[in-house]
């Protein structure tokens, strides 16, 4: 069952690097995260790679495997032919630290910017009383795994680091999306996420919702709803407030 | 020597998983300042992994349920060997903490009036998992990385800076703990990326590094479980306890080779999965333990009536206790009547409509689309026994989570005592919130009530980073050794030897293997430079993987009997004169390298009287001496 793959992987830091060629055992069932692993331990012990559930569940080991942002742990071998080439780089939307592993401190401090839950008065803890159907919006994009290929993928900072101060990523937008539909959440993000978190820019090409492992809707059920409530706050607030108030309708 | 950089902290968290998190939310909100030290990049941490649910007896899904209800169910869980006040302290404030998540911003599965719904698991009497779908974890360490965001926004707004009072130091490895005049003085290590020591001052640490997982072969554990924390505070002169009983759960992937011990989760029993053996057999109905007779359905009619009528029927055997599940697994596969891939069958296809399957366990039926190509709405899937959790750790004073040092602390699968013998399921998301807390709070007392801070000596931080670099210079004699080999040699010893099933000469056996390692590991060499060097990493990994081998070995070679997470095979009964028997383990010298290990046996403190009058007579005899029985109420009368 068993036979070599051929590999190129790029190997640097963040100065200089390049593609390595390597030739490697593949066995039945494995994902491109094994042969990684199996070169660690035979050929390139300090070979760098982010890794940590092996079962599409941390969000760690994202990488490009011929151009496609990917999950290392998730791609299996299967879905290569036996005499392909397997390229695997680092996510190309941020800065290389060494090999495979890149320096995604952008999207913690994106998260940072984003304001928190903000819980409603006078409801104390054990309160709380919600519909399944009302917290299900939200709970779809709490299926983030926090990979980050989504924001790797999106084209308004793939290509360009100066949109990166103004641009959350589709990421951190779902996630104010997410408060934005919290059914008992208080506080009202909607002009911040055009003003400053860079909404406005997203042009619904959805590869974000293309590479997301966990198959969340990014855009139809996060981006696109949000620019509604923009459209309708800027056309007329009072309207907004009544979609806020009455959103299971309007769901 | 080499440039460190130093940091200053009232208390430093080792460990960014549910219980290191909830720790630093504690002692931030009691206004100290907190650095928060990950081994990984911030909020993928083991807990992630955890899917079933957290244990919390609100009594939502059945209102009988209560923290009492709760607190027998984990006592019988872990065969009464568990610290009684830990598991009462548990029971007592997991719905508290449960509810305070919602506060937080997590959004759980809702019953439909619009409470927190609730799961039925293995061992619970009642239907009592807060869950969200089957990634309850991920819920969990989000909501909490959620909420330490949001106190470091508070902390912006008053202060202008995010980082004014907890600071999140990710891919960060610590290395050694530092002591001043026996107090904890600090702890010293290393970044990932850049391979830079760094040394944090702090009066207090919390270690909540969870487990040693990665000590075995099959595990579900991800590398970082490589027994950090339990390595350290016996470094430091701590104790660890019950460190034997290691919990195989009974339902990882068998199969493809490569995802060999991915978790399959409890939750799929839960909602009606029923294991089967290579004839189509449902045979857990062969395997329920003389102490839970009459506690679970005897025939599948029964079984199959309890998930709807749970007043008038008994639970499936398929959800008995995960050690009993396990080891009846095991013994199906021994007798011949394995699946293919030497598992047995776990079967919701079956019994579930295909949507609604999709709907209950959306990552199960990911997990094994993408990694096995079974689609489990239309056939079984083929599972068995992988190492999932261990019920030792740092022996700790219930209360405040302290252990024998002062200054340190611990919280969560580090700590120990908590669970007995073998812990329940959904007991250990609730375990984090409950004891996490209660280690910020022990920490925040302790800074609060210190007259003098300590101090860190140069001459300490001169020999961890020395230690620390040993891997790259090539040994004086002998051949070089490859961590990777050596990792894999203790792996394979601890899971053929000290494994599900142990015998006397197998432990030996091991033991022996593990003295080899140990002259070994002086000479793990490896290449490369100090950035993000896996290599290297893994080599200063090891040295806390065979230290807590070596715990479980001598632990299990010592105690003759069977008891939850520890199954002897030259031993196979409950001996009631080892239930109040823990094993402590401690350091036995100073060997810079790894300590030799050294076990005494204590006894634990009778249960009060007002908790053991909660169970009846004849349960209490099944597994206490007659002494220990004398003033049992039922007793006396
Ligand atoms: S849909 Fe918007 S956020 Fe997603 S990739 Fe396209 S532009 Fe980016
Ligand atoms: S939304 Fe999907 S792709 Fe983006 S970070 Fe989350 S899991 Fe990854
Ligand atoms: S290792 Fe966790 S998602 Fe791949």
């Amino acid at each position: 069952m068993s036979y070599k793959a051929k590999f190129k992987i790029w190997r640097g830091d963040d100065q200089t690097g390049e593609l390595h060629d390597y030739l490697i055992e593949v066995n039945e069932g494995e994902v491109v995260l094994d042969i990684i692993h199996r070169l660690q331990a035979t050929h390139a012990p300090d070979l760098a790679v982010r890794w940590n559930c092996k079962a599409g569940k941390c969000g760690s080991c994202s990488a490009e495997i011929n151009g496609r942002p990917k999950l290392l742990c998730m791609t299996r071998m299967s879905t290569f032919t036996e005499d392909e080439v397997i390229t695997v780089t680092p996510l190309r939307a941020f800065p290389v630290i060494r090999d495979l592993v890149t320096d995604v401190s952008f999207n913690y401090k994106k998260a940072r910017e984003i304001p928190s839950f903000t819980p409603p008065p006078g409801l104390g803890p054990g309160e709380y009383r919600m519909k399944q159907v009302d917290v299900e919006r939200s709970q779809e994009f709490r299926k983030c795994i926090e990979c980050f290929l989504c924001q790797d993928t999106c084209h308004v900072i793939r290509d360009h680091e100066e949109n990166k101060e103004s641009f959350a990523g589709p990421r951190f937008l779902m996630r104010i999306a997410e408060l934005e539909m919290h059914p008992l959440d208080s506080a009202d993000r909607v002009r911040e996420a055009q003003d400053e978190h860079g909404l406005g820019y997203c042009n619904i090409t959805k590869c974000c919702t293309e590479v997301c492992p966990e198959g969340i809707k990014i855009t139809d059920n996060a981006l696109i709803p949000m620019k509604e409530r923009v459209a309708d706050r800027k056309y007329d607030p009072i309207v907004w407030l009544g979609s806020k108030l009455f959103k299971r309708e309007k769901a | 020597m080499s440039q460190v950089e130093r940091h200053s902290y009232d208390v430093v968290v080792v460990g960014a998983g549910g219980a290191g998190l909830r720790a630093v939310i504690e002692a931030r909100q009691r206004g100290l300042r907190v650095a928060v030290v990950c081994k990984s990049l911030f909020g993928k941490a083991h807990t992630v992994m955890a899917e079933g649910g957290c244990a919390a007896s609100m009594g939502n899904a059945n209102s009988n349920d209560n923290w009492q209800v709760h607190f027998r169910d984990t006592m019988r869980g872990g065969k009464f060997l568990n610290n009684w006040r830990m598991a009462e302290l548990h029971a007592r404030e997991a719905p508290d903490r449960v509810w305070e998540l919602e506060t937080y911003g997590a959004l759980f599965d809702r019953t439909e009036d619009g409470r927190i719904s609730q799961r039925n698991f293995g061992g619970h009497t009642y239907p009592r998992l807060a869950h969200v779908g089957d990634r309850t974890g991920l819920e969990l360490i989000r909501t909490m990385q959620q909420k330490i965001v949001s106190l470091q926004q508070e902390d912006f707004a008053e202060t202008g800076d995010y980082e004014a009072r907890i600071k999140v130091f990710a891919e960060v490895t610590i290395t050694e703990l530092v002591k001043d005049d026996g107090r904890i003085a600090g702890a010293f290590g290393y970044y990932r990326e850049t391979g830079r020591f760094v040394l944090f001052e702090a009066p207090a640490v919390v270690l909540a590094t969870g487990g040693i997982g990665k000590s075995f072969k099959v595990t579900s554990n991800s590398w970082e479980y490589t027994g950090d924390g339990h390595a350290l505070a016996m470094r430091a002169g701590a104790t660890l306890i019950n460190m034997e009983f290691v919990q195989f759960h009974p339902t990882g992937m068998v199969w493809p080779p490569s995802v060999k011990g991915i978790l399959v989760t409890e939750g799929v029993r839960g909602d009606g999965g029923v294991l089967k053996n290579s004839e189509g057999k449902r045979f857990m109905f062969e395997y329920v333990p003389e102490v839970f007779k009459g506690q679970y359905a005897e025939t599948e009619e029964e079984a199959d009536r309890w998930y709807t009528d749970q007043e008038n029927n008994r639970r499936t055997p398929d959800l008995l206790p995960r050690d009993e599940v396990a080891r009846a697994i095991n013994s199906e596969v021994k007798a011949g009547r394995g699946s293919p891939h030497g598992g047995v069958y776990l079967d919701i296809a079956s019994r579930l409509p295909a949507e609604e399957i999709k709907k209950r366990l959306p990552s199960m039926y990911h997990q094994f689309k993408e990694l096995a190509d079974v689609d489990i709405t239309a056939e079984p899937m083929e599972v068995g026994p992988t190492c999932h959790y261990v019920m030792g750790g740092i022996e700790v004073d219930p209360d405040t989570a302290a252990a024998s040092v002062p200054g340190l602390f611990a919280a969560g699968e580090c700590s120990g005592g908590m669970h007995g013998s073998n812990r329940l399921g959904g007991n250990s998301l609730s375990d984090l919130l409950v004891f996490g807390r209660r280690a910020g709070l022990g920490a925040a007392s302790y800074v609060e009530s210190l007259e003098s801070r300590p101090t860190v000596s140069q001459s300490d931080v001169d020999a961890a980073a020395e230690m620390a670099l040993s891997p790259f210079d090539p040994p004086a004699e002998g051949v070089e050794e490859n961590p990777y080999t050596l990792q894999n040699e203790l792996q394979q010893s601890m899971n053929d030897l000290v494994g599900i099933i142990r015998k006397s000469e197998e432990i030996e056996r091991a033991l022996e293997k593990l003295a080899e390692i140990r002259s070994r590991i002086r000479n793990v060499t490896v290449e490369g430079h100090r950035q993000f060097n896996p290599g290297w990493h893994l080599a200063i990994d090891l040295r806390n993987m065979l230290m807590v081998s070596e715990c479980v070995a001598r632990a299990a070679l010592i105690r003759t009997e069977s008891r939850g997470g520890h199954t002897r095979d030259d031993h196979p009964g409950l001996d009631a004169q080892w239930r109040n028997k823990l094993l402590v383990c401690s350091a036995k010298d100073d060997d810079p390298v790894v300590p030799g290990v050294e076990v005494t046996p204590k006894e634990q403190l009778p249960m009060r009287q007002d908790l053991i009058e909660l169970f009846e007579l004849p349960e209490l005899e099944k597994y206490y001496t007659e002494d220990e029985l004398g003033s049992h109420p039922g007793r006396t009368a």
